[in-house]
């Protein structure tokens, strides 16, 4: 009878174990054989996801994604989980979480219903508006000043879309220039050759931080969207994304999310040690009590 | 790979304006091609002097033509291309350097690519015209001379007709080459086929559909040149020389 008794509750043990096993699949199942997970990263965005001066990647989203990547390591039992860092570009980084080059991307990834037929998205990890940087003599107070004007942003971003939209639904006459990178689009705006720079008001500030004299700059106009950014990870993979999410939803609410943004924001941060001086919004105060996976627009 | 194949996407309007997908990518085509015709254009000039000067006796016109060839074969494409764009205009007295930096940004980023792909190939044109006139006998030079010539007579009717006959195979990889490096134009912004391939995954998050349409539009245009050029390889091949005698 004992015995009988044990073994019944072997078989059970048995049965749930491999079950489990076998429920494993699509990321979870791909970084437990390889015991590896592929984070990617990008190189300018400054200060979620950027180089430092010792070509380290560093940022405020990369943290979060290292926490996330902390939770695939407890959930899968793998102490020893190797993590791959790949650069990615505004460009290049729905491809390469399709095609599995990468699992994960925390960087300054709008949540948007056009990316959400192709991948999936994490909890949101920071809110932003699309505004204006701009020389703090150039006159420019928001954006219908910019007509006829030359205007930078960067391809493959909401704000470009939106800019192209305005010009064209609004005939403000503008010319938008669309640079490669973020660093290359603020590199347009020092040369003079646009009067503004169109992109989130977070990264204008981490350029600004970055520029050769800061104070000759300020972010000024209405913005013209509110952002949701979240981590980008493959689409219908719903046990990785749970996992994911339940780190970030932890990060929000457990008051880690608010030390790293006073951190990334309201410090001295690499790579010249200058403060952002970002006050935290309403938005961001609203996700730290209810995190969600919402697209904001 | 779940991936959404959707071909349909290139009728899809785009969200700003009336044009389709489609009207976008023809629009890039178009650029592209002015682009490389324009910049083919000045190679050739540029190219042909060079290699005539790379020949000739005076010592210093051969200085110049090599250093020109060194420079311009041995800097990187797309770092040739950042210095036109952005540190050119920097270097020009301020007065001008603004009016350029005024400009409709497509004008200054054509301007840039066209003179960066332009001079690059340029360098690379010049090196085959001066193998193809190095290729000619002694005798061509000689009897040019024997007859009355002067020596720019001589080349100008002698030796350049011949030696651009001689490399017009090499000189078609350089035109088809000239279509492919065009899209190096996309990292100043400007928007030529390639970044308006990437430009639609931005908008429609279709990647394989547009890298797939781009890849092909470029084969389209490089058969083109390909039938072209083979065409006025036939009509000015010399008979007795290399591969002629039809």
């Amino acid at each position: 009878m004992r015995i009988r008794l044990v073994a019944i509750g072997l078989a059970c043990c048995l049965a749930l174990t491999s079950a489990r096993a076998q429920d494993l699949g699509g990321t979870l199942k791909k970084i437990k054989e390889t015991g590896t997970i592929s984070l990617g990263h990008r190189e300018s965005s400054i200060p979620f996801s950027y180089y430092d001066d010792k070509q380290q990647v560093v940022g405020y989203s990369h943290e979060l994604t290292l926490l996330a990547a902390d939770a695939v390591k407890k959930e899968l039992g793998l102490p020893d989980l190797k993590m791959k860092l790949t650069p990615i570009t505004s460009q290049n980084r729905i491809p390469l979480v399709q095609n599995g080059t990468i699992d994960i991307e925390c960087g300054s990834t709008t949540n948007n219903l056009e990316r959400q037929k192709q991948v999936a998205f994490s909890n949101t990890i920071f809110v932003i508006g699309t505004r204006l940087l701009t020389k703090k003599n150039s006159g420019i107070k928001d954006f219908p000043d910019l007509a006829g004007k030359n205007v930078v942003t960067t391809a493959g971003t909401t704000s470009e879309r939106l800019i192209r939209k305005m010009n064209e639904e609004k005939k403000v006459g503008m010319n938008v220039i669309s640079a490669k990178d973020h660093g290359e689009s603020f590199l347009t705006l020092e040369s003079g050759r646009a009067v503004a720079f169109m992109m989130d008001d977070a990264l204008l500030a981490g350029e600004m931080a970055k520029a050769r004299r800061a104070g000759d700059w300020h972010i000024v106009g209405a913005p013209q969207s509110r952002e949701a950014y979240g981590c980008m990870m493959r689409k219908d993979d719903p046990q990785f994304k749970k996992v994911v999410d339940a780190a970030i939803a932890k990060a929000m609410t457990s008051g880690e999310a608010e030390k790293l943004f006073k951190k990334w924001f309201q410090s001295p941060i690499p790579p010249k040690g200058l403060k952002l001086d970002l006050p935290l919004s309403d938005d961001m105060k609203q996700l730290f009590k209810s995190p969600n996976d919402k697209a904001l627009d | 790979m779940s991936y959404q194949w959707r071909w349909g996407v290139f009728l899809d309007p785009v969200p700003s304006s009336g044009a389709t997908y489609l009207g976008w990518m023809l629009t890039g085509l178009q650029t592209t091609v002015q682009l490389s015709l324009t910049a083919w254009l000045i190679a050739l000039v540029v190219g042909s002097l060079m290699g005539v000067l790379r020949t000739v006796p005076s010592r210093w016109l051969r200085g110049i033509a090599t250093v020109y060839v060194e420079v311009f074969r041995n800097v990187p494409l797309l770092v040739q291309l950042f210095i036109w764009y952005f540190v050119v205009p920097e270097l020009l007295p301020v007065s001008v350097g603004t009016a350029v930096k005024q400009l409709h940004p497509f004008l200054q980023q054509f301007l840039a690519a066209m003179v960066c792909l332009g001079l690059f190939t340029g360098a690379r044109v010049c090196e085959q015209v001066r193998a193809g006139i190095e290729s000619l006998s002694k005798g061509q030079k000689s009897a040019g001379l024997a007859l009355g010539f002067t020596l720019s007579q001589t080349y100008r009717h002698v030796l350049v007709p011949m030696a651009f006959r001689i490399v017009v195979p090499p000189l078609t990889s350089e035109f088809l080459n000239i279509f492919k490096n065009s899209a190096v134009a996309s990292t100043i912004g400007l928007l030529e086929l390639a970044a308006m391939g990437r430009q639609l995954v931005d908008y429609t998050a279709q990647p394989y559909e547009s890298f797939i349409s781009v890849t092909v539009l470029y084969v389209l245009v490089n058969v083109v040149i390909m039938a072209f050029m083979r065409w006025v390889e036939g009509r000015t091949r010399v008979p007795g020389y290399i591969g002629g005698g039809r």
